[in-house]
This record gives structure tokens, sequence and C-alpha cells, in this order.
């Protein structure tokens, strides 16, 4: 008899917080900088020093917890994390432990299945980042203490995730609101968004839980999906096979895909947490939480609703449109100025999309901005170019920087809508290939097509395509 | 100069031109070098404090000078002073110059004191003899035999033996009061929170205070007014004015409550002690001031809550020396855990070691509740406990140590022991009152006695009032 299992997944994610300084000191926390050069004997941990808390921690802190519906904590606490590593100046991690800052909050996902599913938040609290080891450099392992110090908060789910979709639904999601509420840029490969998930699996039905394991490592979406489906795929051969799953902490090695165990005293951490003395308890009034919310930007999933009601898009569109924040503006911006909110949705998320992906360039510093490429939205709309034309003058704007409507009078492209002259035109093709013409009265219907090509070819692809159809359907009778 | 004159009259003799701030730093720097088997200084910077003295010259001569212009200083060697040595007499801080200068030392500096030197003390302010330093032991300048006291032995030596106008110490367990008392000199623990702890190395950080000791409760009082105070880089400071202490001391107040504690004046005192004591309480209570016996019923259950809690704190403060940024570094490592071990081993001392292990111990997982958290409520109930007594008294008087001055060697093999002599100080830090220790005689061998006064939180200009009358009137 075989055994069906299900797996039970909870996520551990941190996010970079992007405040202007570190989170106990005056240090910038600009990403890549020469080692060793944003520090100050605080973040070194020198003799003496004492930290002090930047406030907008706090408040991106609390950003984030009410953008997942979390409560919080009118008094929360900082508390010591003990544990030596050489990229870590006291021998100790400030974060939070028995009293986060955010707690019992929750996401929704829509996974494939057509299931909405929710993962509930167990607590979002405040960390410091550790610096960094460089471990390539011959013989020696280098510490940058650069990191050390920057801010981050650290999301850590109830085990409510079934599978490796749902982790990845969940991280997006995380990812998206990160971003919107523009506290961490969200970006996997540079280490500002990381993600740890605790995974086990039992047969179904049972109640108990099974041991998990830790995998750590997984530095992008990809991964994360990768890495779970194959815990979930290992611990079943192993209990298949007789076998038992051991609790451990795994490193996911993307080349190899594969996990492998972390080596060593590492993972027996008894972190003997206690009360940060050096700090004060953060209280948080009412009255900073009221004025955060109002303060709290437009978050996707009302976005996306909005979408659907004010410009009758299909959900997929409206989905699509607001997983980056930039890309929800730039459209809105488009949608408005065009009579065919659907068709800029099109554009959008084609043509501009594309783009954007194969230039590697980010949407605030694309050279199209929203009323050029509206303006050449209205130009298909007022049927002065066909969409095909519209196309190649997008990729003139880009290339040259120019308005499409100048492209449209140098280039000479505007649309051929007068009949007479797309009669004539017609009445010479049908005279150049009577064959063709015979076909098609035969009722070879696909033959349409070749003179609709034809068409487009002499007109240099001018030619109004309904106008075409219409007329092409009247003189082929 | 003979320098048996109030810091309030050596800073007008300057003003006045009857004296000079540099021929009062040569006079030090001759007695210290007279004196260096007292071991009181890590470090003496003859050549800096001639050179602010010149400072303090030229700005005495344009009227700028601040409130301690030209007083000669010595800083306990646990406080940071930038591009000076900063040892807290621990091998592990070998060699280490920082980078920066702690709150307090930086407003003496800015009221124009000179700092003549570090002093010695207990390894990371550990002990209460000032044996445990890597640069030996300090000795007792009434009786060389005998140990000055601890942690900040260095210190209250450099007071006694006239080796600067001054001093700072530090004060977790009665690191300040207890050591005053051993030599004789007035020691003032403020308020946990009055003076900033930005730049001193932590030892446990909610219990920690920086503190003056002084030949005169003046200068006690003068001390402290440049001290105290909230400084933004201290998030656990207090955000008030502090009082002003010096002028406070004239102001005669209101006739203040006297609290005797029965719990400490039970067995264990050196009966010179007591009768001292009460020699002076019936003075006070002549001269009008109302005595009431009052209870601290839990005072018995402060030394282990201390040892659980400012182990603790230390076991994680003390995390950092680990040979990888600063300071001394093991030799012969080959993997980093060596490292870490060797650095450890070899750098710290064994009473350091001894609580960093015990610290840990009680913060590990399934001891935490039965140690720490156990620890954490009897703090709170001793808190309660003087809370209470506040409530019907102004100030507690207690003796400070329950002994003179022991013999060097004494106690040195067993902690427990040692541990003891901090019995009357250490309720104090889980309080986090403020405590002042007065020289009220000698027993029969000469040694000095303390008498302890307490009082409530950021009530120190009640304690320095009463400090003031008695010094004045009943001595």
């Amino acid at each position: 008899m075989t055994v069906k299992y299900e797996a039970v997944i909870g996520l551990e994610v941190h996010a970079q917080l992007q405040t202007n300084t570190k989170i106990f000191c005056s240090c910038s926390t600009k990403f890549a900088a020469e080692p060793n050069t944003n520090v100050c004997p605080i973040c070194l941990g020198h003799p003496g020093v004492l930290p002090k808390l930047n406030e907008k921690v706090v408040e991106f802190a609390i950003k984030m917890g009410l953008a997942t519906n979390c409560s919080i904590r009118e008094y929360s606490v900082s508390a010591r994390k003990n544990y030596f590593y050489p990229d870590m100046p006291k021998g100790y991690q400030i974060s939070q432990y028995d009293k986060p800052i955010c707690e019992n909050g929750y996401l929704i996902v829509h996974p494939k299945n057509g299931k909405e599913k929710k993962i509930r938040i167990t607590r979002i609290h405040i960390e410091e980042d550790a610096g960094k080891s460089i471990h390539d450099q011959g013989d020696h392992t280098l510490i940058d203490i650069n990191r050390s110090g920057v801010p981050l908060i650290e999301i850590v789910t109830e085990p409510d995730i079934e599978t490796a979709e749902e982790a990845g639904l969940y991280l997006a999601k995380i990812k998206q609101i990160v971003q919107y509420l523009e506290i961490c840029d969200g970006n996997m490969e540079e280490g500002s968004l990381r993600c740890d998930a605790n995974i086990s699996i039992r047969p179904v039905g049972e109640q108990k839980l099974g041991t998990r394991s830790e995998i750590k490592n997984m530095n992008s979406f990809r991964n994360v999906e990768r890495a779970i489906n194959y815990e979930i795929k290992r611990q079943q051969e192993l209990l298949e096979d007789g076998g038992k799953v051991v609790q451990e902490t795994l490193l996911w090695d993307a080349d190899a895909n594969q996990a492998h165990p972390m080596r060593g005293k590492e993972e027996a951490h008894d972190y003997r947490y206690f009360p940060e003395p050096d700090l004060v308890p953060i209280v948080v009034l009412d009255e900073m939480i009221l004025e955060i919310r109002k303060q709290l930007p437009e978050l996707p999933e009302a976005i996306k609703n909005r979408f659907i009601l004010q410009f009758n898009l299909p959900e997929y569109d409206a989905d699509t449109l607001t997983q980056s924040k930039d890309v929800a503006l730039y459209f809105e911006s488009v949608a408005k100025l065009v009579r065919d909110p659907k068709l800029a949705s099109n554009w959008v998320m084609v043509e501009v999309l594309r783009i954007l992906n194969e230039k590697k360039c980010k949407l605030l510093d694309f050279s199209v901005k929203p009323t050029d490429l509206a303006e050449l939205i209205g130009l298909i709309e007022h049927n002065i170019i066909s969409g095909k034309i519209a196309r190649e003058v997008f990729a003139i704007m880009i290339e040259d920087n120019k308005k499409p409507g100048q492209i449209v009078r140098e280039q000479n492209l505007t649309q051929i809508t007068d009949e007479g002259m797309l009669k004539d035109l017609i009445s010479s093709l049908i005279q150049k290939f009577p064959g063709e013409v015979q076909q098609y009265r035969d009722g070879k219907d696909k033959v349409f097509g070749f003179f609709v090509g034809q068409v487009m070819k002499e007109s240099k692809g001018k030619a109004n395509p309904r106008a075409v159809n219409n007329l092409l359907k009247d003189l082929l009778k | 100069m003979k320098n048996n004159q109030s810091c309030l009259n050596i800073v007008s003799a300057f003003k006045n031109k009857e004296a000079s701030p540099t021929e009062s730093v040569k006079n030090y720097l001759a007695e210290i070098d007279a004196q260096r088997e007292l071991n009181a200084f890590n470090f003496v910077f003859s050549e800096a404090a001639l050179h602010s003295a010149e400072a303090v010259e030229r700005k005495i001569e344009k009227g700028t000078a601040g409130k301690l212009a030209g007083l000669v200083v010595a800083i306990k060697d646990v406080l940071s002073i930038e591009g000076k040595p900063l040892t807290c007499s621990s091998k592990i801080l070998e060699n280490f110059i920082p980078l920066y200068t702690a709150t307090a030392v930086q407003k003496l500096i800015d009221e124009d004191a000179i700092i003549i030197g570090k002093t010695n003390c207990d390894e990371f302010a550990m002990g209460s003899s000032n044996e445990n330093s890597a640069f030996g032991s300090v000795l007792n300048p009434v009786d060389h035999t005998r140990a000055p006291g601890g942690s900040s032995g260095g210190s209250a030596v450099a007071v006694a033996a006239s080796l600067c106008d001054f001093s700072i110490g530090t004060d977790t367990g009665g690191s300040i009061r207890q050591p005053a008392a051993f030599c004789g000199v007035y020691g003032l623990k403020p308020t946990y929170s009055l003076v900033s702890r930005f730049g001193l190395t932590a030892f446990a950080s909610s219990f920690d205070s920086i503190g003056p000791f002084g030949k005169y409760i003046d200068d006690v009082a003068l001390a402290l007014e440049v001290l105290a105070g909230h400084d933004p880089k201290d998030s656990t400071s207090f955000m008030s004015q502090p009082a002003d202490y010096v002028n406070d001391l004239s102001a005669r107040g209101e006739k203040l409550v006297i609290g005797i504690p029965d719990e400490y004046f039970s067995s264990g005192l050196q009966p010179e002690i007591k009768t001292e004591i009460e020699d002076v309480v019936s003075r006070l209570a002549n001269a009008g001031y109302e005595i009431r016996c009052i209870k601290l019923p839990h005072t018995d259950y402060a030394i282990a809550a201390y040892y659980i809690l400012t182990t603790a704190e230390a076991s994680s403060n003390l995390a950092r020396y680990d040979g990888v940024r600063f300071g001394y570094r093991g030799q012969d490592s080959r993997t980093v855990a060596d490292m870490y071990k060797n650095t450890r081993s070899e750098g710290f001392g064994t009473e350091v070691k001894r609580r960093i292990m015990l610290g840990t111990y009680v913060l590990s997982s399934g001891y935490y509740d039965a140690y720490y958290k156990k620890a954490q409520k009897v703090r709170r109930l001793i808190k309660q406990d003087f809370e209470k007594a506040f409530g019907e008294v102004d100030i507690i008087i207690t003796p400070t140590s329950p002994t003179t001055a022991f013999k060097l060697g004494e106690k040195t093999t067993d902690p427990l022991e040692m541990y003891l002599s901090d019995i009357f100080t250490i309720s104090t830090n889980l309080a986090g009152i403020p405590g002042l220790n007065i020289p009220i005689g000698s027993d029969n061998q000469g040694l000095p006695i303390g008498m302890q006064l307490l009082a409530s939180h950021f009530c120190e200009s009640k304690l320095l009032q009463l400090g003031k009358f008695i010094e004045k009137n009943i001595l």
C-alpha cells in the first residue's frame, strides 16, 4: 500500500530595509561600497559603544505589518541573539524575540487550482544584518563589515504552505508589497530579500507534524520553488525507504540542483536570547499607527481590483500590470489618456515589458514616457496607423527618442483609408493574379489572406486593414 | 601647593592666579611617580596632561575656562578616551586604542578638567579587591598589605593617596562605594541612567553606573554636576534635566527622615563598623533628624540575583572580544573556532572566565526560566522593597562593606567569600538607586570605615545634602 504524503512548509523571509542609515548608527547603508568604509565604532562593536535605534526602521516595519494584516504591538522589546561568527562584530545580533513589533497577520495567494489560500504570518520583527565573510581570497577569509547593522525585517509564516507553488506565490507577494511600500528593493539576487524554508511532510490525514529540515541559501524565486520540490521529494523517498528525516539545516546548491547539509556545530545553536539592556522598549502609540496607515500607498491587491472595475480589464491583465508598482503607475497614466484601456493594457504588457526585459532596463529609466505611448495608441485608435505600423513606430521611438506623431509624419506612415485608392490597388491585383481569384471564387477561403498580404505589401503596410477586408470581400465576389 | 583643598577652592585659586594648573600637574606627576608601588595607574599621560594644563591656563587668561578648569582627574581604565589605550586591565585588550571618547570623559574635558591617566581596576570591572588585573594588584595606601577594594581600586587609591584632584570609577555592584570605604574617601554611585554609559566598556549593561571619587563631599557634587545629563547616544540615559548639585549642597533642605534597615546590621558585620555607624546615627538623631527602623525583606536574595543577572549580561557583552577585529588574538590557531578558543582562553583572566561561563549557563535553553527569569523577579521585588522604604524615609543608612580592607590574597581562592564583600552595595544596583560612601572613621588597626547613604532614584541632592551635614557637623 502506498501512503500519500502532504508537505507542511513555513517560510522566513528577511528583507533589507532601504533606510539611508544603519539601524543603530549613522553609517550609510549603501550597497557595493568599498569594503569596510561604511563603518564606525558602533557597527564595529568596539568596547563601550551603544546602539541607538533608527526610527525609520520602526516606521518601515509597521508599514509592512499593516500591509500584511498584522496587529502592531504597543510595546515591543529588542533582544540579543547570542552566537559567535567572525562577521558579526558584537558576538550577538540585536533582534526581537518574544515581543516582536508585528504579529498575527496573513496574506492570500491564488494558486492555479483556483482555490484561494490564506497564509498566516506569525510575526514580523526588526533586526540588524551581519557583515559579510569573503571566503574565496586564497587561504584567508576576509571580512567586510559594511553590511553589519543594515536594518532587516524578518517575516515568519505559520506552516500553512503546502506546495512550492504556494511558497513562490507568497514570496512574490511579499516582494511586491515591500516594493510598493518602498521599504526594500526586493532583489533576491543581491540578497536584499532572502528566504529560508522549513519543510516537513506527513501522511495525508495525519495531524502530527513530521520532523522538519530547514533550507537556506535559495537566492532566487526559481530556486525557492526548485529547492522546496527537491526537499519534499527527498523526504518522501527517505520515508518510503523506511528511513527517518533528521532535523537539520540544508544549504541549497543551485548549480547542482541539490541541497547539502550544513556541516558541524553551526546548527547546534543555543542563542541564549535575553532582552537587550542597551535599548528601551519600542513603544508604538495608536496615533503613530494611524499616521502610518494614512500614508500607506494603495497596495497591489487594491490597485488590481480597481483596474478591473475602473478600466474593465480582465483579471489576468490587472494581475500582470500590478506585479510591480512602476508598471501599474505607468499603465494607469497611459490608460487615462486613451479611449481603450484594454489596448493600453496590451501595449504595456506585451511591448513595454518585453523591451524592458530585453534591455534589462527599469521603467523609471525608460525613454518612452506614458504620454508618448498614449499618443501612439491614439494614432491607432484614430485609424491613422495600424497596429503593425505602430509597433514599427514604437521601435523607432525607442531608437531615436522621437515622438510618434513626428515619426509617422516624417516617414509618411499614415494609413490609407481612402476607398478609391484602395479599390484601384485591389483591382490591379485582381488583374495580376487571375488564378488566385478563381481559387477563391471556387471556395478556397485561404486565398483571401494572400490578397490581404499583397495589398499590405503594395501599400507598404499602410493600408487600413479593416477597409482592405471589406473591399476585398466585395471585389473578389 | 598642598592638595588638601576642595576642588571648588582649587579652581578658584587657579582663576585668581594663586596657583597654576601646570604646577599642579607637575606635583601630581611627581607624586604618582613617588608612589608608583601603589600601582594605581595603568597609564599616565604626562605630556598630554602638561599640554592640557597650558591650554587651560590660556583659557583662564581669556576668562573662558570651564567649571573644572585645571582640576587633575584620573579615569578608570574601562572608559574610552580617543587615542589613549583602553585595556579594562585585561590582556585581551592589549594594545587597543579607541577611536572615540566616552561621553562622561568628554564632559569632563569640555569643562577643562585635565586627564592625568587611566587607573587600574579589576579586569572588566569584575572583582572586589582589584586583584583581578593584568596589571597586578593595587595596594591600599593606608596599609600596603591590604586590598584597596574593587573594582575601581585604582581610582579610589588615586584620590586617597593624593595622586589627583578627583577620579572617576564605575559601579556595577559596589565598585565605587566599597573601594571608597576601604580607602577612606567619598565615592558616589549615581542613579542608573543619570550618567551616560556611552564609552563605558560594558560589564552588566543594566547595572553599570559611572561616578566620582573625591576627598570632600563638594568634590563629588561638582563632578556629578558635570557628568550627569541626557546623552542622545545612550538610549537608556535619563531624559530630564539633572539637578544643580553644587548649589543644592548649600541649600539647607527640610529635615530628612533616615531609615535603618535591620537586614544590614546582622551577623557578619565587623563590630567596629556597627559601633561607628550607630554613633553617627545617634548624633544625627541628636541633631534633630528623625530615625526610623525599616525593612528590606528581600535583601537575602540580592547576591544570588545579582550574580545571575550581571553574569548573563556580561557573557553577552564580552562576546565581542574574539580576536577577529581588535585586541589580543590567540596564537597558533588553525580554525576560526580555535582562534576564538585560544584568544579567549589566553586573553581573559580566571574571574572573567568564571563569570562568562556562569552567565552562559543561566541563559542557556532549559535554564533561562529557572535562573534568569527568576532573578529578574527578585530584582523587581528588591526594587519594590526600596520603593516602599522610600515612601517612609528619605535616606537609608547602612554599612558600605561588612569589613574594613582585607589582606591582599585573603579571599582570592574563595570567589564566594569575595562576592560577599559586596553584600551591602549590590541591592542598590539591582534597584538602580544612588548610593554614597562616606568615610566616617577607622577601626582599631587604623583602617577606614565607610558608611553608605542610599536615596530614591534621582535623589542625589538629598544624599549630598546629608553627606555635607555629616562631613561638616558630625565627623
